[in-house]
């Protein structure tokens, strides 16, 4: 333990959500915290204990059976919507991301009840599932001035997430498939709750949106800057191919 | 059907042309011509490797980690009785087995590698005398089933293959749970370091509770007791049979894994019938698997050639590598047949290799810098392999000395699939 001040980064149910590599998302949070001087406390809630209080939360991806069991586990005990009423922030990926809506589908495609924290419905999609390279603008989020630098991210799901009015788009999209439902938009927001489908994990391709996440859990206006040349060198990278591929999509296109 | 009819004139020709295809292909420098041919002879005769199969004894490889390097000692050890018919170049799927029945003689026996979700289809079509069941863990995510279906998929292939000998991990739940229902099974304690597509039970959706030795759920799906153990504590790895033998496993391939792989080669070799110490000296000697584990000058360095694809293949190569000094270049591409999203470097605990030289390098090179960063390895990136391992070499000094002893400048290259074989390639 590092102190009742320290930061607490809950990654959620590891066991059944850390499929995709997306518990790096927690590992990021954390440095990025402990770099700048705040004392960080992170911990791995694994399914079989009770869910910790925490400042923030991230969700990952899993396959189908674990991702129903998780949202079993989360309706049990009102630990995570209690703490984001009490303002925790929560970063939700893929199955993650589909489980804090509202219902998604299990393997058979029968309805599962999701906790709630955004107002998003994911049914089956139709096949072929949406797999490849992602390139999104930001919609201007709570407590920015200015709508965050392009996301890069790569999204692996077969599920169709429908937005409600109680969400706002996490981005448009540039490039992939994101939500579908409207056309165009990827992920979700609302509060200090972020739903995206985007791996990489999101947080190592997009570190101004980690950023967000710690001064909104930190109660901050703003952090100071880290030398970022790594991820600098890989968006830059990402950025440039996922561009390419569009304008190589747009020419097949037309054809 | 138990088996296919003897090969007739169509298949004949197909198997003819799979190898003249595949020659040309050879000579006109096309690549390892292995794959090209299997599919214009699949095109002529569906049926081919069923056909090129029947009558043959079979044994068949297959797992997450380890195939190529099992694959190649189940070969050593069945060919001490004379030649052997293998997949060696690592084309694991139908056309690549097509490929090495055709160009093989057809009376010798075959060992398939086989890609994890081509295992149903081949146990259907070679009616093998023996498989292998090495570990299920993820891999390719973007491009494979959830590991959990494969499981279930194989599950139900060997339910309907009841002749077939089974040999099997008793470490991995998911290993066990995809032979439950075959009818005969040697288990084998091959370990598992690697436990996170592990937790769920296949079984109930419940959760396996892990303990030194074993694993159990609630529902009762448990470890069954191994019939074959290595016991690698000591300075002298041994093998310990169900029969109370008790065999030394010293092997020319290094690691933990390796010698587990061996034992299950030598129980598959014994149920071919090849006897168990001959099967046992034949591996042992087994020192190159496709340029893996072999150590080669790259440019004036002398390397160690390492292979790692997905998590758990580094969970088990850490075990090999932990302890050392020597430089490291990691390579790692996101090709097709590495899987194209390379969030799985979050999934290794590159933490172990702090303190040492590192150099990041391959098509992601920027990835993998970015997750060193985050696991706090000072790195450096050098995008081009060859200019990543004469650089790794030029930042090992002796402390005080003037220049690098040659043995000084040893650097392990450890690559995913595309990136190992990219390098393999040019030295």
């Amino acid at each position: 333990m590092s102190g009742p001040s320290a930061l607490r980064v809950a990654v959620v149910y590891p066991d059944l959500l850390g499929t995709y590599g997306d518990g790096g998302n927690g590992l990021i949070l954390s440095r990025r915290a402990q770099w700048r001087g705040y004392p960080v406390e992170l911990v791995q809630a694994l399914s079989d204990e009770a869910l910790p209080t925490a400042d923030l939360y991230c969700l990952g991806g899993g396959e189908d059976g674990p991702q129903v069991r998780a949202a079993e586990g989360l309706l049990a005990e009102p630990t995570l919507t209690r703490a984001v009423e009490h303002g925790a922030v929560v970063l939700a990926v893929c199955a993650g991301y589909q489980i804090v809506g509202r219902s998604f589908p299990d393997a058979d495609g029968t309805r599962r009840e999701g906790v709630g924290l955004l107002d998003a419905d994911t049914v089956k999609g139709a096949p072929p599932r949406a797999v490849g390279e992602v390139l999104a603008e930001p919609t201007r989020l709570p407590g920015t001035s200015e709508p965050l630098p392009t996301l890069t991210g790569f999204e692996n799901h077969a599920g169709r997430t429908r937005l409600g009015e109680g969400v706002t788009p996490l981005a448009r999209l540039v490039l992939g498939r994101g939500n579908e439902s409207p056309a165009g938009t990827e992920g979700a927001v609302a509060g200090r709750v972020v739903g995206t489908y985007l791996h990489g994990p999101v947080l190592a391709r997009n570190p101004a949106l980690a950023d967000l996440l710690l001064a909104w859990a930190l109660a901050v206006d703003g952090l100071a800057p880290l030398d970022d040349h790594w991820e600098e060198a890989l968006r830059y990278e990402r950025l440039h191919m996922a561009r390419r591929s569009r304008r190589l999509v747009a020419r097949l296109g037309r054809s | 059907m138990t088996s296919a009819p003897p090969a007739g004139p169509r298949v004949s020709a197909a198997a003819r042309l799979t190898t003249s295809v595949n020659r040309v292909s050879r000579r006109l420098g096309l690549g390892s011509g292995t794959v090209i041919g299997g599919r214009a002879g699949l095109k002529v005769a569906p049926d081919l490797v069923a056909r090129l199969a029947a009558g043959r004894p079979v044994a068949l490889v297959s797992g997450t980690n380890g195939k190529t390097t099992t694959t190649r000692l189940l070969v050593a050890a069945l060919a001490e009785a004379g030649p052997v018919v293998t997949n060696a170049t690592g084309s694991n799927m139908p056309a690549g087995h097509a490929a090495a029945l055709a160009a093989g003689d057809r009376d010798c026996p075959v060992v398939l590698e086989v890609d994890e979700g081509y295992l149903p289809a081949t146990l259907a079509t070679t009616h093998p005398q023996a498989v292998i069941l090495l570990n299920l863990s993820r891999d390719q995510l973007d491009r494979t089933n959830e590991v959990r279906m494969l499981a279930g998929r194989w599950r139900e292939a060997l339910a309907a293959a009841p002749d077939v000998a089974v040999v099997a991990n008793a470490d991995d739940p998911l290993v066990v749970w995809a032979a439950g229902r075959a009818a005969r099974v040697t288990w084998v304690s091959a370990g598992l370091r690697w436990r996170s597509d592990a937790v769920g039970c296949p079984a109930c959706e419940g959760r396996i509770e892990w303990r030194d030795e074993g694993w159990a759920c609630a529902c009762g799906f448990a470890r069954p007791r191994p019939d074959v153990v290595l016991d690698d504590d000591g300075d002298d790895p041994t093998g310990c049979f169900a029969d109370g033998e008790r065999c030394t496993v010293r092997l020319a391939l290094p690691g933990r894994f390796n010698r587990a792989n061996a034992l299950s080669a030598v129980v598959a070799a014994e149920a071919m019938g090849v006897p168990r110490q001959t099967a046992l000296e034949a591996v042992a000697e087994v020192a190159d698997v496709a340029g893996r584990f072999t150590t080669v000058e790259v440019g004036g360095v002398t390397t160690r050639l390492l292979l790692a694809k997905n998590p758990a293949g580094w969970a088990e190569l850490f075990t090999l590598v932990a302890g050392e000094t020597t430089p490291v270049v990691v390579a790692i591409n996101a090709r097709v047949a590495d899987g194209k999203d390379p969030s799985w470097l979050f999934d290794v605990a590159f933490e172990e290799l702090a303190g040492r030289v590192v150099v990041a390098t391959g098509d992601r090179a920027r990835d993998l810098s970015v997750r060193l960063h985050y696991a706090e390895v000072d790195h450096e990136t050098v995008l081009e392999p060859v200019a990543a391992i004469a650089r790794a070499a030029a930042l090992t000094r002796p402390p005080g000395g003037n220049g690098a002893a040659p043995d000084e400048r040893h650097v392990d290259f450890i690559g995913n699939y595309t990136a190992f074989a990219d390098l393999v390639r040019q030295t």
